[in-house]
């Protein structure tokens, strides 16, 4: 398929999204007023009637979305009812920290992980050991990751924040630190079996004997032949978790109290700011199928034969 | 959330903590776990907004530490007896009241403008308009009329008689100079183009020892002093508010000293602030203070089982609310004996009350019909088991623990209690309101000092497809005599002659036990040992309503 049919393909899919987002959103148990009533003992029924009517929650679901959906056409993404702002302004603060943090996060694990996984595909001894690490990695929580480094690099030593963000002229990085490796040490785990795995497939083809035979290094035949043709799952991988990158990661960001992406969607879900939510879940999506096309285009040009 | 599930492992390791960063006593930082939604005083109601809202603008009125009403931006609270409450009847020939309020000389707002009585006047012409959204809108019903009589003296006519008139709640000026013509230009856009909100830091919204300087979104907000303040100085030059959802992390910024204390209206479970201070001993100075959040357990009378209410004195009985206190909660919480908290000035103290009793318990399910049967759980004479529904808010650590406690305590007495948790949002919105529970119902009700339960206890307050499912009489209890007590309680302006009231109406409440209590869950305020003037109220008015008089030694 051609790369305008997939980018169509994208924005019906987008726009049949909506559509069940809203519906999901708007089909769960409760809506902002009956949240309002539990927070507020003074909150009669007449009130909730009032308030139901003034933001529009009295009307049907259908005709809700037709409004949303016509004010998304004319650019207008509506207002947060949960923190009193226009989505969009709302958004970009949250996804500039998100994609810092798993820009970073994902960087360091790929390196890491793609690192780690070549080594122990050149020298086997180091297998178990690489793989012992990788299953440790994906069987630590990264809550209770994030907590003992918090212990040791906050509480104890004093080295870096326990969590929050930079504020006024404060440096950025020492609040990145720990957030940062606490996402990179799981992720890490997945880029490192699945290089480990893929280095030892292509390591053991045909053109790899032809490149030893000629008198190549190890080196040189493990970058320069091997790892070319071991990329393309690491790549499909990189794809799917591009999604990740503006989806937030809601346990560490809340552990580490970063505003960001995750963060921001949980609370719209839970608080039912529909306008909110159906944004940050709608640009998840576009930026995961933005991700997958760019994998595809990606893996035709290390292998010609996808093409 | 999961992560929850550190706070043990980081109060053991706080052990090994050095001494927190020192900051500076120019500034303070304060953790809280809730951002507000909005700055608005009047649009939605939340903990974490009158905490921020109480270092940046003064209500006319507020109950103080000792919940006692006191004017804070008003002359004199009106009484029959100083003359600024006025019986009259309305027009239509209901008894009313004519109030009349001063405001006390030299307020003005952040940006020195004066604060008049044009601002309690567009508050109220804002609140009676129902397109602008404000929250509770009864009392802007009840306030038929509004008159400036002077540039500091209002006169409000309200079409009721209620002895709490006096309270102004959540009314109080709104800066007229700039936000009347917001709301004018368009008034079911107020909410969402309001300066509070667009422009938060614009100095002349703010009426406190504090204005906003600096608001990040769902992460903190920042307040710098006020120079137009006219009461006793503030000590410190900046006050930051934090936002740590998470308590484990709170606790974590505390320990590393990026936070200097956390704020008991929105901080700590009580057990877990008693953890913090055997194990930091000495860093910190840990205040609990008995609040107005009572946890209780709902019947549901509809429900033939619960109907017979020496079952549920026998549920109450078999419950050994001391000895949960004391385990689970460091003995913090104070326990229960009905809706009214025992620092409330209308609590009885002789109401009957229900000490562990299993004794007792097992005579009541004995006289009701509940013989023990052969896997140990009670049989009436058709041979059904005594099992009863227990429910909760799913996710609440703190609540599933009482309720696995309290089914196990039940279990000894003969009664199974079958446990059915349910997220937050469908227990309120679907099971509760709509009576869907069909045994217990484990949550908890906040209210205000004297608050009268009318919409928990009355009869009319029983949520129905008939009535739209208002009214939060959840377990549907019928009582002649409360309802009469409901009536009269409010309407009674002599507090002596309300006395017996609150008395008969805590002791019909004791006996029939529509609800089983539990405890009044206390605050866990944690400050610096170098901060004092910190007063913890325990009510809804927060302790930063009176941060001016926060010193650091």
């Amino acid at each position: 398929m051609s790369i305008p049919a997939r980018l169509l393909q994208m924005l019906l899919t987008l726009a049949a999204l909506s559509l069940v987002f809203y519906l999901l959103l708007g089909l769960m148990p409760g809506d902002p007023i009956d949240l309002a009533l539990t927070a507020d003992p003074r909150l009669t029924a007449a009130d909730a009637e009032r308030l139901r009517a003034l933001h529009g929650l009295d009307r049907p679901l259908w005709a809700r979305y037709l409004s949303w959906a016509g004010a998304v056409l004319r650019g207008d993404f509506g207002y947060s009812r949960l923190f009193a702002r226009p989505v969009l302004a709302l958004i970009g603060p949250a996804l500039l920290s998100s994609l810092a943090l798993l820009g970073l996060a994902l960087g360091l694990a790929v390196l890491a992980g793609v690192g780690l996984g070549v080594l122990a595909a050149l020298r086997p001894r180091l297998g178990p050991a690489v793989q012992g690490l990788a299953a440790l990695a994906q069987a630590m929580p990264g809550f209770w990751l994030g907590i003992l480094l918090i212990i040791l690099f906050a509480v104890t030593l004093g080295w870096l924040p326990a969590g929050g963000a930079a504020e006024g002229g404060e440096p950025r990085w020492p609040f990145l630190v720990l957030p940062v490796a606490t996402l990179a040490f799981g992720h890490m785990a997945a880029y490192a079996r699945h290089a480990l795995s893929a280095m030892r497939g292509a390591m053991a083809d045909p053109w790899i004997r032809t490149a030893r035979a000629r008198g190549a290094s190890e080196g040189r035949v493990a970058l320069r032949h091997a790892l070319p043709n071991a990329a393309v799952p690491l790549i499909t991988l990189l794809g799917l978790d591009a999604g990740s990158l503006v989806s937030g990661a809601v346990i560490t960001e809340t552990l580490f109290a970063r505003p960001g992406m995750g963060k921001l969607i949980f609370d719209a879900v839970m608080g039912n700011d529909y306008n909110l939510a159906l944004v940050a879940l709608l640009l998840v999506a576009g930026v995961t199928m933005l991700g997958n096309l760019a994998a595809d285009l990606g893996q035709r040009a290390l292998d010609p034969r996808l093409a | 959330m999961a992560v929850r599930g550190g706070a043990g492992l980081l109060a053991v390791l706080a052990l090994l903590a050095g001494p927190a960063t020192a900051q500076p006593r120019e500034t303070l930082t304060i953790g809280i776990t809730q951002y507000p939604s909005t700055l608005h005083p009047n649009i939605e109601n939340m903990a974490a907004k009158s905490y921020v809202l109480g270092f940046t603008r003064r209500p006319l009125t507020a109950y103080d530490p000792n919940w006692a009403l006191v004017c804070l931006q008003c002359e004199t609270l009106p009484s029959i007896e100083n003359g600024l409450a006025v019986r009259e009847a309305t027009p239509d020939g209901r008894p009313g009241l004519r109030l009349t309020y001063r405001l006390r000389e030299g307020l003005k707002w952040g940006d020195g403008t004066p604060i008049t009585a044009e601002d309690l006047l567009f508050a109220w012409q804002a609140g009676r308009e129902d397109a602008t959204g404000f929250g509770p809108a009864e009392f802007y019903r009840s306030a038929y009329e509004l008159r400036v009589i002077d540039p500091r003296t209002i006169e409000m006519r309200l079409d009721r008689v209620t002895f709490d008139f006096a309270s102004m709640g959540d009314f109080q000026p709104l800066p007229a100079h700039l936000e009347r013509a917001v709301w004018q230009a368009d008034p079911r856009a107020y909410r969402t183009r309001t300066l509070y909100d667009t422009a938060p830091t614009n100095p002349g919204l703010w009426s406190g020892p504090y204005r906003v300087s600096g608001v990040q979104p769902g992460a903190g907000i920042t307040l710098a002093r006020n120079p137009a303040w006219s009461g006793l100085a503030p000590q410190f030059r900046e006050i930051r508010i934090r936002t740590v959802e998470n308590t484990t992390a709170l606790e974590a910024q505390l320990l590393s000293g990026q936070i200097d204390m956390i704020a008991g209206e929105l901080g700590l479970p009580v057990e877990q602030a008693a953890a913090l201070e055997r194990r930091a001993r000495g860093r910190f100075h840990v205040e609990y203070r008995p609040g107005l959040i009572y946890e209780h357990m709902d019947t549901n009378l509809d429900n033939p089982v619960l109907a017979d209410r020496r079952v549920r004195q026998a549920l109450l009985l078999a419950t050994d609310r001391a000895r949960i206190v004391a385990q689970l909660f460091d003995g913090r919480q104070t326990v229960a004996h009905g809706p009214v908290n025992p620092l409330d000035r209308m609590a009885d103290p002789a109401i009957r009350q229900y000490p562990y009793d299993p004794a007792r318990a097992a005579a009541l399910l004995e006289e009701a019909g509940w013989r023990p049967g052969p896997d140990g759980i009670r049989r009436n004479e058709q041979g059904a088991r005594l099992v009863l529904d227990l429910m909760t808010t799913a996710g609440n650590r703190s609540r599933e623990q009482v309720q696995q406690v309290v089914a196990a305590m039940w279990r000894q007495a003969g009664i199974e209690a079958r446990i059915r948790n349910e997220p937050p949002r469908v227990f309120f919105a679907e099971t509760l309101s709509r009576r869907r529970h069909q045994g217990l119902a484990m949550y908890a009700w906040i209210s205000a000092p004297e608050a009268v339960p009318r919409s928990s206890l009355h009869s009319d307050e029983i949520p129905s497809a008939a009535r739209n499912f208002s009214g939060q009489n959840y377990p549907g209890f019928r009582n002649a005599e409360m309802d009469r007590l409901l009536e009269a309680l409010p309407t009674t302006l002599d507090a002596e002659a309300r006395r017996p009231l609150w008395a008969r109406l805590q002791a019909i409440y004791a006996e029939e036990l529509p609800s089983l209590p539990l405890w009044f869950r206390q605050d866990a305020h944690v400050w610096p040992l170098w901060l004092e003037g910190v007063r913890p109220t325990g009510h809804l008015n927060p302790t930063s309503l009176w941060a001016e008089e926060w010193r650091s030694r």
